[in-house]
């Protein structure tokens, strides 16, 4: 019995092959892009987890010199000779042409549980004597490895798993030397094993600050608005990929009809029906989900790389390009294929399992409408009531996406009632028995159009709302950009002596040349970078700030006041008039607030006098310097062949705005990419609802033909009518998008980045996508409408002969 | 005492690395080997030999505590290159190890310390006398008045010592056979040491009293390659004698010793002329089980003894981890000191 009914069961697929394809197409996109971006986000976290290993630092409390500048050895020595069991970390950067690589010197004997050393020096069979001793011994990531392995006059370099991309672990004695800071130490870890008897710290060296464990969690902590944004669109995804697989599956539902009534009076339970169903629907999701995994697998290897890019330039967090393929990843995205289609399905089945047995073709079509409009009305306004209520009580990121998906249900499940008022004024004011039949045709056909009309209204708001916030950012970042980058030369020295030098040497060659000094404060655990700047009117007239107060700069100059960014004002409810402790016992009114957009952290502005006179050990490396952009060129080359300078501590600024821009075009590109995705996922459904409405069309429009309009009207009809429906659901998708663009510049992006952007309108854009949305309803009707036309009179006549 | 180089190599907190050191296991690489004939040279040689592969600064102590109880304290500094000479800076290959111990019958508190030198953080000076490693400090006059000073979580010491007697020269003056094969090392003690200050223990602090024991070793060349362990004895005996013995494992035993007499005159014993017995075992802590209970017979100076550890959970679970804790002497002879064994296993 049961391989006969499955044999039935089976053979519509046969016969439908196309069906099938939509069906596990749907449950494939549907899986495909959700996993893509948990793939993503996996490998982001997997990065993050094996940099917090890295150093082991996350368990750890560190020493540092207040003042910011490395220590040296004797500060080292005398804390060791006190009982204080620490291990010295140099850390520094590496330039390898336009490429930056974090060098991390830890001195190996003293830290030997170094999981990251360890495990590669077991894996590469590295000796200590190779490791401790000249020239030492490099660890990196495998591809890493591979361009270090290319570089002349570097240590032999051993690749290892266990190291984060973009990092260089080896021991302090060769990074002392590959960083040329001979005797330095940045800081001292606080080894878990301290002696019964030990000096206070303050007794041996008041000037070193402890700072306790905070680990590369904040990395974590940093991109989670990041990721979840990526999870927000992945979502999305999902549930547009959904609609096509409730479409598909309502569809052979729907087709299958007779042959499930033939076999229940055949005698086939009804229970075990159900059941062979749901197993052939779990089948069809695991075959879709496993379709969807390799997509999914495909789309996040084609968007990590910009992903990693873009986490690299934002937060400096160290993603690796490559994807690995995880278990957790696989099952999870298996889980939610058939998660996903049987509530897609579960409508389907339900009815399947009420159905009478002998109960008639459905020719559903008006009736029940107004009660079920009014309840779905309902449904969106408690919706949105309680994403407001969920964003008054939790606010921040997780508040504004709880915002962000009750708005959007809401606006979907208001969409069937709104089309069908809108339907119902049309008809209102059709003139001739074709238009008359034309409107009311489309509102009988609107309950099952309507999830794919929902599809379309989510896909086109979250275009023009993600659409808008991209264009919006782009604008002002560019102008930004131009502000904030006034020199016309960035240059960088190797240390304070060849600073000094090189800025010597600048005075005379150049208009201006700008110190750009600064010093990490640790607040209560979070980073404050202080930058310190002299009076030039080019920050005066520049400088992007976005509150001020009465003779900002001047106060500010004369060591009175500071300026801090956005992020910090916003985060602690700081503006000018307001007092902001940068340090303990270090306080200074605001005078205004800049942006300072792509910037996870606080940061200040003083008077460089006042930074020295706290922090006297403040790097003096980095310069800005004003001259005619045409002497760039030949100033940069000029000071190249004078110092001895690392390849890339020149930069142009030309280049360092093309490379800003770059880390934000990435960003974009990904954002972009899901976009059009979900557009396409969107026509789909539309299609396969269409597609699934065909078999219920035939005995309405056979009356209509037998009445004296031609297939070939009819068939232009029916594309009329998407396109129609498409191009209202478009029109009421704007405002829904801008409501979404406002929420993600105004609440999302403060609570994620910590910046506010004012939000410009791109009415071009918008006239481009309905444009858009019109050909993906007429392309989405461009079959049925064929069929239509080409349809053999009988058909349309046998409609009346056989009632099915 | 010499085959704690052997483990100290091999058993580097990076273990999976040993086999690159396997190779060093018989070969002396470019270091210095111990020459018949040569002397140590005082002072100049209580400081360190850089051009040897290891050496150490190896320091036992049976004390009284003023409640009446035995205590052990060992101090040790051991010197290991990975290549001979020094080099400035981080990169010195010269490695050094600190071990400090307190033993009492119930309880063993032990630390270590690893440095590299170069940097100063650990390393030795033959005049004025010091050998140091972090806080921990042996310093002084080998002849005169010493302190030495160590700690780890649960404890630290801090003693002064006087020397009551003259240095003691291993083998045939100081040059020591270690194997039938002929690998040897330059080996002399101070064994006259007599030794006052107080323990820091978690129960709090404890003056004690009591005698010490300088071993000062260095060499090159490891065991033999059959050699699989040691036990070595260093007591301090009721008439003022001193005995060091060691009996070295492999396919036949090889022993040697030194019998020391009140007045410090030293005659070697010679490879058979000692025997030692264990005669019990118990577990040792978080090591294996050792041999707690020991017969050591010398006839040629009527000595038959029997050994007991004070207490026989004294293993060092450090790097390279040993066996090393204080003992009672009884039978022919009265007496205390300090027994080290190695090569029973979870090394």
């Amino acid at each position: 019995m049961i391989g006969a009914a499955l044999l039935a069961l089976g053979s519509h697929w046969r016969r439908h092959p196309v069906q099938l394809v939509t069906l596990l197409l749907g449950v494939a996109l549907a899986t495909g892009l959700w996993s893509a971006v948990q793939a993503i986000n996996g490998e982001a976290r997997a990065s993050y987890a094996q940099a917090a290993n890295q150093i082991g630092a996350g368990g750890l409390d560190r020493l540092r010199r207040a003042d910011g500048a490395a220590m040296g050895l004797e500060q080292y020595l005398a804390l060791r000779r006190t009982g204080w069991q620490v291990a010295a970390v140099l850390e520094g950067e590496m330039r390898l042409g336009l490429r930056a690589v974090a060098v991390t010197g830890i001195d190996l004997l003293a830290y030997p549980d170094l999981p990251a050393i360890a495990e590669s020096a077991a894996a590469a069979e590295i000796a200590p004597v190779e490791a401790l001793t000249a020239p030492g011994r490099l660890f990196a990531a495998p591809a890493l490895a591979l361009t270090l392995q290319g570089e002349p006059g570097l240590p032999p370099v051993a690749a290892t798993n266990a190291l984060p991309p973009d990092t260089v672990l080896t021991d302090i004695g060769t990074a002392e030397a590959l960083l040329n800071r001979p005797g330095q130490i940045s800081h001292l870890l606080v080894l878990p094993k301290q002696p019964l008897v030990r000096t206070p710290l303050a007794e041996i060296a008041p000037d070193l600050i402890r700072q306790p464990a905070s680990g590369a969690q904040d990395i974590a902590r940093l991109t989670d608005s990041f990721h979840l944004n990526l999870t927000a669109f992945g979502l999305l995804s999902f549930v547009v990929g959904l609609f096509i697989v409730h479409g598909a599956v309502g569809l052979a539902f729907e087709q299958r009809r007779g042959l499930i009534r033939t076999l229940r009076a055949l005698g086939l339970p009804l229970r075990l029906l159900t059941r062979l169903l749901l197993a052939e629907l779990c089948l069809l999701a695991l075959m879709g989900g496993a379709a969807g995994l390799v997509l999914g697998y495909l789309v996040a290897a084609a968007l990590l790389p910009d992903v990693a890019a873009t986490l690299r330039g934002l937060y400096g967090a160290p993603v690796s390009g490559a994807l690995e393929l995880r278990p957790v990843w696989l099952l999870s995205g298996l889980g939610m294929a058939v998660a996903g289609t049987l509530l897609a399905s579960a409508q389907a089945l339900w009815r399947l399992a009420r159905m009478p047995i002998l109960a008639a073709p459905g020719q559903r079509a008006w009736g029940s409408g107004r009660l079920r409009a009014r309840s779905q009305l309902l449904l969106a306004l408690v919706l949105l009531l309680g994403g407001l209520a969920g964003f008054a009580l939790s606010g921040g990121l997780i508040g504004g996406f709880v915002l962000l998906g009750a708005v959007l249900m809401a606006a979907a499940l208001a969409l069937p009632p709104t089309l069908s008022v809108l339907l119902t004024i049309g008809a209102a004011r059709a003139r001739g028995p074709v238009a008359e039949w034309l409107w009311s045709d489309m509102r009988a056909q609107l309950p099952g159009l309507s999830l794919a009309l929902m599809a379309l209204l989510l896909a086109l708001a979250a275009n023009i709302g993600v659409g808008t916030m991209v264009a919006s950012f782009r604008l002002t970042f560019d102008g930004w950009l131009d502000q904030r980058l006034t020199s016309t030369l960035y240059v960088t020295a190797r240390d304070d002596a060849q600073g000094a030098a090189l800025a010597d040497w600048l005075e005379p060659r150049a208009d201006a040349v700008l110190p750009i000094r600064s010093v990490e404060i640790d607040r209560a655990g979070t980073p404050l970078f202080v930058y310190g700047i002299v009076d030039h009117p080019s920050y005066r007239t520049h400088w992007p700030l976005i509150a001020r107060s009465a003779q900002d700069w001047d106060r500010v100059m004369r060591g009175e006041a500071a300026l801090i960014n956005e992020q910090m004002a916003r985060r602690e409810g700081l503006w000018p008039g307001d007092n902001v402790e940068l340090a303990p016992g270090w306080s200074l009114p605001v005078a205004a607030v800049y942006s300072d957009y792509g910037n996870p952290t606080g940061q200040a502005i003083v008077a460089l006098e006042r930074l020295l006179d706290r922090y006297p050990g403040t790097p003096n490396t980095r310069f800005g310097v004003h001259l005619a952009p045409e002497r760039a060129e030949g100033l940069a080359d000029e000071i190249d062949a004078t110092f001895d300078l690392p390849v890339g501590a020149v930069i142009r600024q030309e280049t360092l705005k093309a490379r800003s821009r770059a880390i934000f075009e990435k960003t974009f590109l990904v954002t972009g990419a899901l976009n059009i995705l979900t557009l396409g996922v969107a026509g789909f459904a539309i299609l396969t609802s269409l597609l699934t409405l065909w078999t219920q069309r035939l005995p309405q429009l056979a009356p209509v033909w037998a009445l004296g309009l031609t297939r070939a009207r009819l068939a232009r009809l029916e594309l009329a009518r998407a396109v129609a429906l498409a191009a209202m659901t478009a029109v009421l998708a704007l405002p829904l998008g801008l409501v979404l663009a406002w929420l993600l510049l105004a609440v999302i992006n403060v609570a994620a980045f910590g910046w506010r952007l004012p939000m410009y309108l791109f009415p071009l854009d918008w006239l481009r996508l309905i444009g858009l949305a019109l050909a993906t309803g007429a392309l989405a009707a461009a079959l049925p409408a064929l069929r239509l036309y080409r349809l053999p009179p009988a058909h349309l006549l046998r409609v009346f002969a056989n009632e099915r | 005492m010499n085959v704690r180089l052997l483990v100290f190599l091999l058993l580097w907190p990076w273990a999976a690395l040993a086999q690159g050191f396997a190779g060093l296991g018989t070969e002396a690489d470019g270091f210095a080997v111990p020459e018949r004939g040569h002397s140590p040279v005082f002072p100049a040689d209580h400081g360190p030999h850089p051009d040897f592969r290891i050496e150490w600064w190896y320091l036992t102590a049976t004390l009284t505590g003023a409640d009446g109880r035995e205590y052990g304290l060992q101090w040790t500094l051991f010197r290991s290159a990975l290549k001979p000479g020094e080099a400035p800076g981080w990169h010195s290959p010269q490695l050094w190890m600190g071990h400090a111990a307190v033993t009492t019958p119930d309880s063993h508190l032990f630390a270590e310390r690893l440095s590299r030198g170069g940097i100063g953080q650990a390393g030795a000076h033959a005049t004025p006398f010091r050998a140091w490693i972090d806080e921990w400090e042996m310093a002084g006059d080998m002849g005169g008045d010493m302190v030495l000073s160590a700690g780890g979580r649960d404890f630290a010491y801090h003693l002064t010592m006087r020397a009551k007697g003259p240095l003691v020269l291993h083998g045939e003056g100081g040059y020591s056979v270690k194997s039938a094969a002929g690998q040897a090392s330059y080996y002399y003690s101070q064994p006259f040491l007599e030794v006052s200050g107080s323990l820091t223990l978690p129960e709090g602090e404890m003056p004690v009293t009591g005698q010490a024991w300088i071993d000062r070793e260095w060499s090159s060349q490891p065991l033999a390659e059959d050699q699989s362990g040691w036990d070595w004895f260093s007591l301090v005996l009721d008439d003022g004698s001193r005995v060091m013995a060691f009996r070295l494992r492999g396919s036949s035993d090889f022993t040697s010793g030194t019998w020391i007499g009140p007045d410090g005159h030293a005659t070697a014993l010679p490879d058979g002329s000692i025997r030692a017995e264990p005669l019990a075992t118990a577990p040792s802590g978080t090591g294996p089980e050792v041999p707690v209970r020991w017969r050591l017979a010398i006839p040629a100076r009527g000595l038959d003894v029997t050994v007991d550890a004070l207490n026989p959970r004294a293993w060092m679970g450090t790097s390279f981890a040993y066996w090393e804790g204080p003992v009672r002497v009884s039978g022919s002879h009265g007496g205390r000191g300090y027994l080290e064994m190695t090569g029973y296993g979870d090394e």
